[in-house]
């Protein structure tokens, strides 16, 4: 039934193709998301409402609507991309959306005294976000970023959708070539379940000490 | 030793005249390490209404919530009219009874809370009718009856359909009496039942309890820092320090005369 | 441009006709597996005795960290030779796997409701001698409903969403769909066409849970502050770990 060599064999391969391909495309697409968020979060909150208002449903639009369908439609438009920058492009476009609802939030938490003592001692507006409110605002956001980005982590198997050989893409092939899917598939869940179940603990410790 | 503690009947020979309501026996109460109650002792008359003083932390609040199981003993015995509340002792040993012989004895008990507690889901009168329909198995229509009268009672029978936050604090706190009530309890837990109100809204409620306290027989166990209301109401009052029973007397006599050095440095703080 | 839409008009029709059965199909069976799973989850993680909120938590780490698309192809792929049932085939696979997925994100969303629910509305059920079954039902569950209720509705959203995996295991679905009329119509007006379809599914959804959510609010009369902590917490439904807040009560 579950062959321990066959779980073996899968090991290496699996390891790779999460190293290569879904470790890269995590951190590269969490980096990107954290990124655009902040503009988007910023963007919706200084930009005047005749703005502000087409680019917030944008984000709803991309929010509310599945990530796979958004890795097709970039795959099919932009030929001249590789698969693999699609699904980064894709990705971190995709969780900046949530990622400005983060920020947001952690804007939102900052006491109205902040804005008006910056006001009040005439800041320009660039440094008032600078100085005064990214700093505190990130500090109550990150938790929410690392949660954000371990959900994406465990989305990765979309990029199957592009045929990006990530890990799930990869298990799946071997136990189609083996004619035995539990060892590979045991392997992707337990990978899985190893980088995400620790890195959330350890988000719940930040939030825990970032909290004031 | 009865031998069926399930079906004991609550006026069997043993728990009429001799027992007391109340009996705390070596009862011991430790929050992690630290002591709260220790071996304490002391009995509670039928009818007798017996405040609680003391300064914060010195483990009134937890007698109550021990009597009404919302704490769980770690030592001795609490006793109901001879009943064991939740640990009985048989052949020398401290059994843990099952919650539905908890549950049991329980049910003679009612409690008034510091934060009303009011069922936000609810009206005033659904409220008040709630557990005697659910618990008592009392029909809808003799609940409501009875309701009706509490609430009459209260002061506040025109407020029957209202919604809990459209009260303010001190008739929520009389709902919650009237609530209390519906219960039909032998014992009446009573805590800090004013604590949460506006000064100008003590009153009312305080009111409502000496009207409840002349009217019926009913064992009342208090904590309050109001000591006005203490004198009006209780036969004894007890001063706990450190989990222990300090002093205890009437209340004219303890207030007027308290025999501890700490009793009197209380009593002038609070009043 | 007008082609553009032309070919649009051709898409959505085609879209509805076709590939919206499976899709609702998967949401619907999905989220009714989802709410019953979180219930009991939930429920357990917080109420139960010890062991049984080890057993539940365990569970629901397991299915939150061993993502969806593995879920998937293990009830497609594994299981039947596991039991030697044979397939359970396409729809009850992806129907369990979405609601298993996703009612384990739930089970946390209750089990924080039940959290939320002030101590003294617990300890009154029981100064009222109420039976547990007596005060969950009549007491606890009211108030704790209208606060799952944002939770509800982000994880609905979510699960709308996630139901385009579901051609992973062969259904028909708008996803597998759009990229089949894409080869008429182009790229843009197919895949526009579903993501539109998708939009307007998870709207009518959000705005019923939000619908049911000020009914609940309402009936409580609960306060802006306990309103938009459960928003808050709402929003990090997707979040993992162990919450230290765990006693049950």
């Amino acid at each position: 039934m579950f062959e321990t060599e066959l779980f073996l064999e899968a090991l290496p391969i699996l390891v790779m193709a999460f190293l290569e391909v879904t470790l890269v495309v995590t951190v590269t697409s969490s980096l990107l998301a954290a990124v655009l968020g902040l503009v988007w979060a910023i963007a919706l909150r200084e930009l005047p409402g005749a703005l502000a208002r087409p680019l917030a449903f944008v984000l709803d639009f991309i929010r509310m609507t599945p990530l796979p369908v958004h890795l097709l439609v970039i795959y099919y438009a932009f030929t001249q991309l590789s698969p693999m920058t699609v699904g980064i492009l894709v990705f971190g476009v995709h969780y900046s959306t949530y990622m400005a609802e983060s920020y947001r939030a952690g804007i939102e938490s900052i006491r109205k005294g902040q804005w008006e003592a910056a006001k009040a001692l005439s800041l320009p507006p660039a440094r008032t976000w600078r100085a005064v409110i990214l700093p505190q605002a990130i500090r109550n956001t990150l938790p929410s970023l690392g949660n954000w980005a371990i959900a994406m982590f465990k989305d990765t198997p979309f990029l199957i959708f592009i045929s990006v050989p990530e890990m799930v893409t990869r298990a799946r092939e071997f136990g189609g070539q083996n004619f035995s899917y539990i060892e590979a598939m045991t392997l992707a869940g337990l990978l899985f379940l190893l980088a995400s179940y620790p890195t959330a603990v350890l988000m719940q410790k930040l939030e825990k000490k970032l909290a004031y | 030793m009865p031998t069926d503690p399930d079906h004991r009947p609550t006026t069997d020979a043993r728990t009429s005249e001799e027992e007391p309501r109340v009996r705390f026996e070596d009862v011991h109460k430790k929050f992690g390490r630290t002591t709260v109650l220790e071996d304490l002792n002391f009995v509670v008359g039928r009818g007798e209404r017996v405040t609680l003083i003391g300064p914060s932390g010195s483990g009134k609040t937890t007698i109550l919530r021990l009597l009404m199981t919302l704490e769980t003993l770690t030592g001795g015995y609490i006793w109901v009219d001879g009943d064991p509340l939740t640990h009985d002792r048989r052949d020398g040993k401290r059994v843990e009874l099952r919650p539905k012989q908890v549950a049991q004895v329980r049910k003679r008990i009612g409690m008034v809370f510091q934060q009303f507690n009011l069922f936000p889901n609810m009206t005033v009168l659904q409220n008040i009718v709630e557990a005697p329909v659910h618990v008592l198995g009392q029909s809808r229509e003799q609940a409501a009856e009875n309701a009706l009268s509490l609430l009459e009672k209260v002061g506040l029978r025109e407020r029957a359909d209202a919604h809990p936050t459209e009260l303010s604090g001190g008739q929520q706190q009389r709902v919650a009496i009237a609530r209390a009530l519906a219960m039909d309890p032998e014992i009446l837990l009573l805590d800090e039942v004013t604590s949460a109100l506006d000064p100008e809204l003590v009153g009312d409620v305080l009111n409502v309890l000496k009207d409840v306290a002349a009217s019926t027989d009913i064992t009342m166990l208090i904590v309050t820092h109001e000591m006005q209301f203490a004198r009006d109401v209780s036969n004894r009052v007890m001063m706990f320090d450190g989990g222990r029973v300090l002093e205890e007397a009437p209340p004219e006599q303890l207030f007027s005369n308290p025999q501890h050095e700490r009793t009197q440095k209380f009593l002038e703080a609070v009043v | 441009m007008t082609e553009f839409f032309s070919d649009l008009g051709t898409a959505l029709p085609r879209l509805l006709g076709e590939g919206l059965r499976d899709t609702l199909l998967s949401f619907l069976g999905g989220a009714v597996l989802m709410v019953i799973v979180a219930v009991v989850l939930g429920v357990a993680m917080h109420q139960g005795p010890r062991w049984l909120r080890v057993v539940a938590r365990v569970v629901v780490e397991f299915f939150r960290g061993t993502s969806l698309v593995v879920q998937l192809f293990f009830l497609f792929y594994v299981l039947p030779n596991l039991t030697g049932l044979g397939s359970l085939g396409g729809t009850w696979t992806a129907i369990l796997a979405l609601g298993l997925n996703y009612g384990a994100y739930g089970a946390e969303v209750v089990r924080g409701s039940l959290n939320a629910v002030p101590a003294g509305q617990w300890e009154t059920a029981t100064a009222l001698s109420m039976p547990w079954a007596t005060k969950m039902r009549r007491i606890i569950w009211p108030q704790a409903w209208a606060l799952m209720l944002p939770g509800f509705n982000n994880l609905m959203v979510m699960l709308v969403k996630g139901t385009a995996v579901v051609g992973l295991v062969l259904l028909n679905d708008l996803t597998f769909e759009s990229e089949q009329v894409r080869r008429e119509v182009g790229t843009w007006p197919a895949f526009l066409a579903a993501l539109l379809i998708y939009f307007v599914i998870a709207w009518v959804v959000s705005l019923a849970l939000r619908a049911l959510e000020a009914r609940a609010q309402r009936r409580l009369g609960l306060g802006d502050f306990e309103v938009r902590k459960a928003r808050q917490d709402a929003d990090q439904v997707m979040a993992g770990g162990v919450p230290d807040d765990q006693d049950g009560r």
